[in-house]
């Protein structure tokens, strides 16, 4: 497959330094939100429930939390970025550039994962004061964050790629990946939902996200790692064929 | 590819759901050539352009930059191109520099662009804007911002969509100039614009798009001199115009009348000796040579009239 490295790069830094001139809004405006659920629901929920044994409420939390924040930020700096080019008519730049697909889509997709990275990275540095939270396998983590951030990057780039608008990529923000990530246990284990939730939260895929990631961290989640991976996985190489067919045609982006 | 044309346009079509943006255009730019694409508003050459850089996709038809295809051989074809859009268009996020160094890494170009950037910034007169955000600039500096991030590259063919809309008569004299400099550099320059005295100063040869065929495409001096018209323009008094010429009127202002006379059929003296036969009295004459706009105005009144 022939590369053009020096213009990779050139683009993965161009969208690392977008959302790295808006730090506040895209690193630590995200940061300050999950550490205000951390505040709030630790609080009220620490000591009443113990979701696993010898896990605290607050250790059941943060790994949730942290990859809510993976979740919702890979989605947005992707889906912005492509969505203010768009309607800004600067992305005629990049689609000018002798770039292909691929490249685009990895350029897009390491910026968001440093972006996700970095809020997850301030996060677990932020509650460690506070929390001793164990790594029960790095590997898996480092896998899973990978995984569901790069799912949620893609998203955010076929997002950015439908919406001819800021108002259709609130829509998608609103009424799908925020209702899907707070309802896929990030303040609960599903175990704790009556069956019909509980068996509901199974089509989810955010649910395995955040359990795969949580028995990274704690060893114990409420589906088998397996599952969490082949879920997760599964998703991403169907997101990332259907996005790269979507830029290898110029599906919306070259009429 | 050394003997391939700049630009080579084979049958391409464009169809907008029910709409025809291009019917089928054949044009083949030569190489270190100055040439110009002319068309009303919704011709087409905007989006015949956009085909060129890769923008939009051809319904139908190939066209190939250098010898490269512009959809199975992308990389060298864009490589090949630099396109200034007619749009001011611009990333907020970064200032100029940062812009262009950026822009110069998307083909390849990393470090070994920077003096190149430099020169462009001089000679572009934005060295003192070089470190200032795209979006405190004023429309001139956006423009030319823009123009320098079509050269960062230092491509071959350069496109340039309505480069001077919207621009100062000192702005479009330096634009005019740099890009006479690109031309003489060897670069194969592609210009589109409204202004037709340009395309006139300017371009070697020129195609007049209209309705989204080409009309014509020929040497711009050709063109000029294998127009069959020149143009009278009298002063009269004593009588009016008589009947016989009135159908060669093409515009009446402060008791001046300009006909359009056919350089085989209407010998000035003659048309002259008619008004006289007829009473009136010639107080001014002048004459005037065919201009681009003249043959842009018939031909594309033409198309309309018979579409």
């Amino acid at each position: 497959m022939d590369m053009n490295a020096e213009g990779l790069r050139a683009f993965t830094l161009k969208e690392v330094k977008r959302f790295w001139s808006v730090l506040g809004q895209t690193v630590t405006a995200p940061v300050m939100t999950a550490l205000l659920y951390l505040l709030v629901f630790g609080q009220v929920m620490e000591g009443r429930v113990e979701v696993y044994p010898g896990v605290s409420y607050m250790q059941f939390l943060i790994p949730g939390l942290i990859m809510m924040s993976v979740i919702q930020n890979s989605f947005a700096n992707a889906s912005s970025s492509l969505t203010q080019s768009k309607i800004m008519g600067n992305l005629v730049f990049v689609l000018m550039a002798p770039l292909a697909a691929w490249e685009l889509f990895a350029g897009y997709l390491a910026a968001s994962l440093l972006r996700a990275g970095l809020v997850s990275l301030a996060l677990y540095c932020a509650t460690w004061p506070f929390v001793h939270l164990p790594i029960h396998s790095f590997l898996q983590l480092v896998g899973m964050f990978l995984l569901a951030g790069g799912s949620l990057a893609v998203v955010g780039i076929i997002a950015g790629i439908v919406a001819s608008k800021f108002d259709h990529l609130a829509s998608f923000q609103n009424f799908l990946i925020l209702p899907a990530s707070f309802l896929s246990g990030v303040f609960y284990s599903i175990h704790s939902l009556p069956d019909f939730w509980s068996n509901l939260s199974r089509f989810n895929p955010f649910f395995y996200m955040i359990d795969g990631f949580r028995h990274a961290f704690l060893g114990v989640g409420d589906a088998p790692v397996w599952l969490c991976f082949a879920s997760t996985g599964g998703l991403f190489v169907v997101l990332s064929a259907t996005c790269l067919r979507m830029l290898a045609t110029g599906y919306k982006l070259r009429p | 590819m050394e003997s391939s044309p700049a630009v080579a346009i084979t049958g391409v079509q464009k169809q907008y759901g029910d709409t025809t943006a291009l019917r089928g255009i054949d044009l083949t730019i030569r190489r270190r050539e100055f040439f110009g694409l002319l068309g009303p508003n919704g011709a087409g050459k905007s989006t015949l352009i956009n085909i060129i850089a890769g923008l939009v996709r051809a319904s139908a038809g190939e066209v190939a930059v250098l010898g490269h295809d512009t959809v199975r051989d992308f990389r060298r074809a864009r490589q090949s191109l630099g396109v200034v859009p007619q749009e001011l268009v611009f990333d907020p996020f970064f200032n100029i520099i940062d812009m262009l160094r950026l822009q110069a890494g998307y083909y390849g170009a990393g470090k070994a662009a920077w003096p190149w950037i430099d020169q462009l910034i001089e000679r572009l007169e934005l060295g003192p804007k070089r470190f200032a955000a795209m979006r405190t600039l004023s429309g001139g500096q956006k423009r030319r911002v823009l123009i320098a991030q079509a050269l960062v590259h230092k491509p071959p063919v350069v496109i340039l969509d309505e480069p001077t809309a919207g621009v100062d008569v000192d702005l479009r004299r330096t634009l005019w100039e740099f890009t006479r400099e690109l031309h003489a550099q060897g670069h194969t320059i592609v210009l589109t614009t409204h202004y037709l005295e340009e395309a006139e100063d300017l371009c070697e040869r020129v195609a007049i798009i209209d309705k989204g065929a080409v009309k014509i495409v020929e040497g711009t001096r050709q063109l000029l001199d294998r127009h069959p018209f020149r143009f009278l323009r009298v002063k009269l008094s004593g009588a009016a115009l008589p009947d016989a010429l009135r159908r060669l009127v093409v515009s009446e202002k402060d008791g001046e009348v300009e006909l359009k006379l056919e350089r085989a059929n209407h010998p000035i003296g003659e048309v002259l000796d008619t008004l006289r036969a007829h009473g009136a009295r010639v107080d001014d004459v002048h004459t005037r040579e065919p201009k681009l706009e003249d043959i842009f105005m018939e031909m594309t009144r033409s198309v309309s009239s018979r579409a």
